[in-house]
């Protein structure tokens, strides 16, 4: 590709204390791909994402946004990054005192000059990109399933039309069928929208459905980056294992069947 | 980055009206391009060339869709593939209101609402006294099987709610005391009764002012402090995970903390009663020259023990109150922090509303009887 990545990390270190989660750590966003991260519990997926995200400074390293570089700016040029960025969290983080229309409105009302009704309709339009039906809108997080709740948490992520979005396991606990669904709807979403995605999973079938571009998060670093046919060459024993197991070949069988 | 331009093109008689947008149609200009859509003449055939589109989300896309929703009379034409199959997807999902329910109206809705109202508040009532009788039956059970009452958290919420609350009742028993001996000795003293004031204070305090005021403090501290623990833990479905864990919420979190308020509110009363009397004795002395001894002779001679009676006998009832409206209010929690808010501050006006009421109820049964 001949234009610059949309996000560029290069030898980022993130370190608890004397456990050191990432070192020496590459990884480029293109822009219009999905790309999904894997790696064992604990190897720094949710770290690295909120590293990304703005929410962690990390201990060394350099993170170009946009062409920006995003931590060695001033806070307004970091808050015109964020405001292009979406970030879905991994339990929904949805206001629980709002609405789910409220919650997709909180983001839009940073936009000056928004009326409130243009505001209310905005956010309905979110709410059913993102397949939740109408009735959905009114509830509160609390009275939704867990399902729903992610798929509110897309459409808050979403509300600014984001040029990058961050998935934190928007597939985990979901019924398998809900987990199609939702797959397809990331897979459309940055297909219409032209959304860059950063994925973190550890749903195979994710893996397969929606993703552009697999990076291995092990050894503190982003192993590998590829395709799924890439991986499935790959020899380090815990990529071998991970896309050589049972789950994952039942998970390839079904997309070639299908395909 | 943000701007938009447009162009309107009227051509012949016959050949429809032109409409030309440039720019970016993104949600930081859809104001203007929502003024200028609404602008339009109704009903008229316009094509809107988007040709010169240079940039598109779906507030832009959603703007177009709901224009070309219009009439039949409107095209789009000169979108970029890009652009268009966004269009296309922001057409797919627009939302799809469901029929409104029927609002009801006027009257109907007057009517409706005091019914529901009215409803609501004998629903209340109703599960204020389911409360009470779990209360009391798990009181019973703890009695047979001692094993299951947690001594160590009667302890705990003992000192919560009756050591930790003695300065505060204290300091407010005092200053009732004083309050009494000053407006009390200003009137006396025209009739010349002035030795009346030891009277005046004593029945006041014992009766009604040490009882109620001690209640209200405590309503106030207490029944918003087990809204809001009992509140968190629903809140984070500890309840839920107690229920599954075979631990019975009611025999660990009611039992403990009511029997902490009947155990501490009379005690709580019987200082705010000698901190009023202290109160009353040194401004009693102060303004009429009423010897503390003097004082507490007139105390044991003149006031019956019945005045303390009366007073003691509402201090189980009101504790029990308390701590039933604050417990249930904390079970009434939703999973959501504003709920937790609000059913705290709800319980603290109800356990005043109700211990007040209350109080009104005991000084007519007292007055039938002639106590
Ligand atoms: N705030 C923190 N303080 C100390 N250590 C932390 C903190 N946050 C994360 N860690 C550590 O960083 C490591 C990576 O955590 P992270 O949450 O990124 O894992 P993960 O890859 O997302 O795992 P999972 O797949 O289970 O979500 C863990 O060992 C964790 O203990
Ligand atoms: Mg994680």
């Amino acid at each position: 590709m001949a234009e610059d990545p949309i996000i560029r990390i290069r030898g980022l270190r993130n370190q608890f204390g004397a456990q050191v989660v990432h070192e020496d750590l590459d990884l480029d966003l293109w822009r219009g791909e999905v790309v999904g991260v894997v790696g064992g519990s604990g190897t720094g997926k949710s770290v690295l994402l909120r590293t990304i995200a703005g929410l962690r400074r990390p201990q060394a390293g350099s993170i170009e946004i946009f062409g920006k570089d995003a931590l060695g700016c001033t806070d307004d040029e970091r808050r015109a990054i964020d405001l292009r960025m979406g970030v879905m969290f991994q339990d929904g983080a949805l206001f629980s005192s709002l609405t789910v229309r409220e919650n997709v409105e909180v983001p839009l009302q940073a936009v000056p000059g928004l009326t409130p009704t243009l505001r209310h309709e905005l956010a309905d339009l979110k709410i059913s990109l993102s397949g939740l039906p109408w009735f959905a809108g009114d509830k509160y997080p609390s009275e939704l399933s867990g399902g729903m709740r992610k798929r509110a948490g897309l459409a808050r992520a979403i509300a600014l039309d984001p040029e990058v979005v961050f998935l934190d396991e928007p597939t985990a606990g979901l019924d398998p069928i809900g987990a199609t669904a939702f797959d397809v709807l990331i897979r459309q979403l940055a297909d219409s929208l032209g959304l860059t995605v950063f994925l973190v999973t550890h749903d195979l079938d994710t893996l397969h459905a929606a993703c552009d571009r697999i990076a291995v998060l092990a050894e503190r670093k982003v192993l590998v980056t590829g395709s799924m046919a890439d991986m499935l060459h790959v020899d380090h024993p815990w990529v071998r294992e991970y896309f050589h197991g049972p789950r994952s070949r039942a998970a390839i069988e079904a997309t070639t069947r299908t395909a | 980055m943000a701007h938009f331009a447009f162009e309107v093109r009227e051509a012949g008689a016959d050949a429809p009206r032109a409409l030309a947008l440039r720019g970016a149609l993104t949600v930081q200009t859809l104001t203007r391009l929502e003024t200028l859509l609404a602008g339009q003449p109704a009903g008229t055939a316009t094509v809107l060339d988007l040709s010169g589109v240079e940039h598109m989300d779906t507030a832009g896309a959603w703007s177009l869709v709901r224009f070309a929703g219009r009439g039949q009379g409107v095209r789009l034409q000169g979108l970029s593939p890009r652009l268009q199959s966004l269009l296309d997807a922001v057409r797919d999902a627009m939302p799809r209101p469901d029929p409104p329910a029927p609002a009801p109206y006027g009257l109907r809705e007057f009517l409706e609402g005091t019914g529901r109202r009215v409803a609501s508040a004998g629903q209340l009532a109703v599960e204020l006294s389911a409360y009470l009788g779990v209360f009391l039956a798990r009181l019973g059970r703890a009695v047979r099987h001692p094993s299951e009452f947690r001594m160590t958290s009667l302890v705990h919420h003992c000192q919560d709610v009756g050591w930790r609350a003695v300065p505060i009742v204290a300091l407010m028993g005092f200053l009732i005391g004083v309050v009494l001996a000053f407006q009390g000795s200003v009137q006396l003293r025209q009739f010349g009764a002035e030795v009346f004031v030891v009277e005046l204070i004593a029945i006041s305090i014992l009766r009604e002012l040490g009882i109620l005021l001690t209640a209200i403090i405590v309503a106030g501290r207490t029944a918003s402090a087990f809204t809001a623990a009992i509140g968190s833990m629903k809140m984070r479905e500890e309840i839920d995970a107690m229920r599954t864990l075979g631990i019975d919420p009611a025999m660990v979190l009611f039992v403990p903390r009511i029997l902490a308020l009947l155990i501490t509110l009379p005690i709580l009363a019987l200082i705010a009663n000698i901190a009023g009397f202290v109160g009353g004795a040194l401004m009693a002395w102060a303004e009429l020259g009423i010897s503390p001894g003097m004082f507490y002779v007139r105390l044991t001679d003149q006031i019956s023990i019945d005045h303390a009676i009366v007073g003691f006998s509402k201090a189980p009832v009101f504790a029990v109150i308390i701590g039933v409206i604050g417990c249930h209010a904390g079970m009434r929690v939703e999973s959501n922090t504003e709920s937790l808010g609000r059913m705290t501050s709800a319980a603290v006006v109800a356990a005043i509303f109700a211990v007040i009421a209350a109080d009104a109820l005991f000084s007519v049964f007292y007055a039938r009887v002639g106590l």
